[in-house]
């Protein structure tokens, strides 16, 4: 990795944990309100992940999915927007924390429903088979996800029908308040690819290098050989599983242990180590992702909250073949357009001063 | 015009649809190789090769799954659920995902696919093989739902569904694949959420759908015989519902009964006679009567088959009531 990649990565790591950090900040607060996963701890599985993409790739999520939409590129002012429930979000107020897309960006969310988009992964792998392009699609989920019959369904048919789908276990031990030891007959999830002929492999999921050399390796066979693999990245969450979760499961120093392999301090060491950045350097980056979260907090506070009228657009699709004089006794119909919505484009963040941290060659 | 079975209108639907865009893709138990449950896809394999007519597990959270995805990134895929019994095992992805993606995405996303299959009572199928799930899916909103009833309808209705952007459930009838019709010839659609009078009469109203049309209009030529007029309103696209020509027949006939093959208890037809009894309260000379299955599960025993089902004689009897004969 060269050095503008491995600090575009370390950028984007930090980003997501100030993001979330702050997230946590405004749900105490009140103003972000429903279920809030954090994505803390877990940052280098999906920017490792999601460096490995092309630009014409596609991703799906489960709902601990703010980190892959920052990853991928997103604009963290709508997101932020979207969290507090204002207009200008990412999905016009509709969505909030666990449902965040990007369509310009291949990014199909953001899915509430445990396993529910695994088929849906392998339906974007069969259309892009269908059509006949190398595109690759990833599929991240929790380790809650492998028991529910949606992962076998697709696993299965993936496998059959050699579609490109990259699926990504991120096993944080806890589904929920569950550890996996109390879930699961099978301790090692990865090995689950066997009933299925998937090639497969474990990654420590704290590592960005490690994960994005599995990834790597995954999207060029899905990409050449049009094979799918399941990955299993070893991962854990600082926070619990949502906002309102104490972790009462878990004890104090096995959180604290975790903390000890924290993935973004490890790579900023790496980054120094290999004179790719300084320390002094890496604090001035801090503060300069402080402050594109503090701007896009501000954006958010001066954004409208959603108009009732809104309320009923966005159900349907208007087409020639509905009968629509006949049918917009429903407001929902009467609502509908015929274009899909394009997330509106914001002038680039600019940092208040210009931060120095990489080390100039 | 030619006359041909629903079986033979709905395979040329999906013969037609496929060769006019190659988005269009075809996936399901049995379609393929086996040539179809209920031969519905009859001779598509050898026409259009393995990648647009697959065969599939027995997985339906699969096979919806996968044609809701295809869907997202624009290709155009036809679910076949052998029956939509064992469509309660694919309803998360229906309810969770293809109905709603557009709404949690703030109008980002379309899902242009359609879940067809027949739903309904067969012959002696028993419990778990005769449902009827129209209501289920009717009330989600995101979902547009199609019951015809007639080759010509389902040709048409078919077809829209097919090219339309929206996700579609189209509800076949397993008792209905073999009844005859005119069918136009060459293109043509009908558009989704378009009812249709389907028997003109002046002294009743009855609303019906998919098989009970067939039933309601039994029962019509019975009333004809006792100089009763029935008119039939089928609305063939009961999600969005075109209720205007079931409003104007009522206006004109002051009477209404809606005919459904599904359980009473939060059934479709209790929809229609809430619409009916708000817009046409005072063109109303008698309640608005329903005719429904048994609320029960569906017996095995031709006789309680017999029983459980809407029959001709309730629809006579119901009409009757609200004519106070």
């Amino acid at each position: 990795m060269n050095k503008d990649e491995a600090f575009r990565l370390h950028r984007q790591m930090l980003l997501i944990r100030r993001f979330e950090e702050r997230c946590a900040q405004l749900y105490v607060e009140g103003k972000i309100g429903g279920f809030l996963h954090l994505y803390i701890g877990q940052e280098a599985v999906g920017v490792g992940a999601i460096s490995t993409m092309r630009k014409d790739d596609y991703l799906i999520a489960y709902y601990r999915d703010h980190g892959y939409s920052i990853a991928r590129g997103t604009d963290i002012r709508p997101l932020l927007a979207e969290l507090c429930g204002k207009a200008t979000g990412i999905s016009r107020g509709k969505g909030g924390s666990m449902h965040f897309y990007d369509m310009p960006l291949g990014n199909f969310g953001g899915d509430g429903i445990v396993a529910g988009h695994l088929p849906i992964a392998a339906g974007i792998g069969y259309g892009i088979r269908l059509r006949g392009t190398d595109q690759v699609c990833l599929c991240f989920f929790g380790d809650g996800a492998v028991h529910e019959g949606a992962f076998h369904e697709a696993l299965n048919v993936s496998a059959l029908w050699n579609l490109p789908v990259v699926y990504i276990i991120e096993n944080n031990r806890y589904g929920m308040g569950t550890s996996l030891d109390r879930a699961s007959a099978v301790k090692d999830l990865y090995l689950k690819a066997s009933s299925y002929n998937i090639p497969s492999c474990e990654v420590n999921g704290m590592d960005i290098m490690a994960m994005r050399g599995a990834v790597e390796e995954a999207v060029n066979l899905a990409r050449k050989e049009k094979r799918p693999t399941l990955i299993e990245a070893e991962t854990y969450r600082y926070r619990g599983h949502s906002m309102s979760d104490p972790g009462k499961y878990r004890s104090k120093e096995e959180v604290e242990e975790m903390m000890r392999h924290d993935p973004i301090l490890k790579f900023g060491k790496w980054l120094v180590e290999k004179g790719y950045a300084t320390q002094a350097g890496l604090d001035s980056l801090d503060k300069e992702v402080i402050a594109e979260v503090d701007e896009a907090q501000k954006f958010t506070e001066q954004s409208p909250d959603p108009s009732p009228e809104s309320l009923f657009e966005d159900v349907y699709v208007k087409t020639p073949y509905i009968n629509l004089p006949g049918v917009s006794s429903d407001p929902a119909w009467a609502a509908a357009v015929e274009h899909d919505r394009i997330p509106e484009k914001y002038p680039p963040f600019v940092p208040p001063k210009p931060a120095a941290a990489k080390v100039e060659a | 015009m030619s006359v041909i079975t629903m079986r033979e209108a709905l395979n040329q639907a999906l013969r037609e649809e496929m060769a006019r865009d190659q988005n269009v893709f075809l996936l399901g138990e049995e379609v393929g190789a086996y040539q179809g449950a209920y031969k519905i896809t009859q001779g598509l394999l050898q026409e259009f090769g393995e990648w647009r007519v697959r065969d599939t597990p027995i997985a339906e959270e699969a096979i919806a799954g996968v044609a809701c995805g295809a869907a997202f990134i624009g290709l155009r895929p036809i679910a076949e659920m052998m029956t939509f019994n064992f469509a309660l095992l694919a309803l998360d992805i229906i309810v969770n995902h293809a109905a709603k993606y557009r709404y949690m995405s703030g109008g980002q996303m379309r899902c242009p696919m359609v879940m067809r299959g027949p739903s309904g009572a067969a012959a002696q199928v028993a419990a778990q093989h005769s449902q009827a799930f129209e209501s289920w899916y009717t009330n989600i909103p995101g979902l547009v739902v199609v019951m015809p009833s007639t080759p010509k309808d389902a040709k048409g209705l078919l077809k829209a569904a097919i090219r339309d952007d929206n996700p579609v459930i189209f509800m076949e009838n397993e008792v209905l694949y073999n009844i005859k019709g005119e069918v136009p010839e060459g293109d043509y659609f009908i558009p989704l959420g378009s009812s249709d009078v389907k028997r003109e009469g002046k002294d009743l109203t009855i609303v019906a759908w998919s098989r009970s049309v067939v039933t309601a209009m039994e029962a019509a030529k019975r009333l004809a015989a006792d100089g009763i007029e029935a008119e039939i309103v089928d609305p063939r696209t009961l999600r969005p519902l075109d209720d205007q020509p079931i409003f104007d027949s009522v206006r004109k006939t002051n009477r209404c009964i809606v005919v459904e093959e599904g359980w009473r208890i939060a059934g479709f037809g209790a929809e229609i006679a809430d619409r009916v009894q708000r817009e046409c309260f005072d063109a109303l000379d008698a309640p608005v009567l329903r005719v429904t299955s048994a609320d029960v599960p569906m017996p095995y025993a031709k006789t309680l088959e017999k029983a459980y089902l809407p029959q001709p004689e309730k629809i006579v009897e119901a009409a009757k009531r609200v004519l106070y004969r």
